[in-house]
């Protein structure tokens, strides 16, 4: 179903949990931030009830991408991601890669990794 | 189809991303700073904001007040494997609740101030102070003189012996670079020194 009079200029017509039914957290546990998200089928069957932004989510994800790109990507705020990611993740279409706990220190081999990279800019 | 399926994640290499948070006090750069190294985009973020507004009764309609937060995200691709997040965070104190998440596991952080408002970045180096987030001073210098060294600003913010201060024109590609390699840097010191401490 489309809306001719709802393009990109109009901005955003629809609160943003409107488009979650009202549900303000995901099925099962959050989404960090920087963890990955990789859908595990090419598109949805057409017989799944799931809405465009499932379908936007699963299109993005075919290469690894993290929950905040996503966000970025489709324009999305961030919990409203988080929980169209909870509906995908029970319906296992996604798999998460969850990133190293923040309590481990960062790998010495990374930090230099970014200094040089930066430096190469 | 079947195929595809079972191949998928095998063959596709997940990326580590780290964060960097940009903070600061109001319109002191940080917005120039992440455009100016990286791909910049908006990140909305639209957060609950939880705790009894006045006295207002709320039962019933408990965590359905949100507030819609627009960041500064940038990113820049170190390698294929390997990209680095800048966040330009809101320096208003009712934004606190990002600070925690995007504090989480992060790089560290940089704090940007001018020297004629010093004490607008004083909130910033408190709270990573706390957190026990690394960061580095960086004093926007793209239209005050040159007046106070580093030195100057280490000892007006009472910095901990050790944390860079650097002076940087937040619009100059290479210099908001060096930053972040100061940051980085600053970053492998520390787990160098606590690693041998230990």
């Amino acid at each position: 179903m489309t809306h001719d009079w709802m393009d990109q200029d109009a901005g955003p017509v629809v609160r943003p949990y409107a488009m979650t039914q009202g549900r303000v957290a995901p099925v099962g546990c959050d989404f960090d931030l920087v963890a990955f998200v990789v859908a595990t089928v090419p598109d949805l069957a057409p017989g799944v009830q799931l809405q465009p932004e499932h379908h936007a989510i699963v299109a993005a994800a075919w290469e690894p991408i993290s929950v905040v790109e996503l966000a970025s990507q489709l324009d999305l705020s961030i919990g409203v991601v988080r929980v169209f990611l909870g509906d995908l993740r029970s319906a296992g279409l996604i798999s998460l890669y969850e990133p190293p706990a923040a309590s481990q220190p960062h790998d010495v081999d990374v930090l230099k990794a970014v200094v040089n990279g930066l430096r190469a800019l | 189809m079947d195929s595809v399926r079972s191949d998928r994640t095998s063959g596709s290499r997940i990326p580590v991303a780290l964060k960097i948070l940009i903070a600061g006090g109001f319109g002191v750069g940080k917005t120039t700073m992440v455009g100016s190294v990286s791909e910049i985009r908006p990140l909305q973020t639209e957060e609950i904001l939880t705790g009894a507004e006045g006295a207002d009764d709320v039962s019933g309609v408990e965590g359905k007040t949100t507030t819609t937060v627009t960041m500064d995200f940038g990113r820049i691709t170190i390698t294929e494997d390997l990209q680095l997040y800048l966040f330009g965070t809101p320096g208003q104190d009712r934004f606190w609740f990002l600070w925690d998440e995007l504090s989480q596991g992060a790089l560290g952080a940089v704090v940007l101030t001018d020297t004629r408002r010093l004490a607008d970045c004083f909130p910033s180096i408190d709270y990573f102070e706390q957190r026990g987030t690394p960061f580095v001073v960086a004093v926007n210098t793209f239209d005050t003189e040159h007046r106070f060294g580093p030195e100057a600003v280490a000892r007006a913010l009472d910095l901990d012996p050790g944390v860079p201060v650097v002076l940087f024109d937040a619009r100059d590609q290479v210099a908001a670079r060096n930053v972040l390699i100061e940051l980085v840097e600053y970053v492998a010191r520390r787990q160098y020194a606590a690693a041998g401490s230990r």
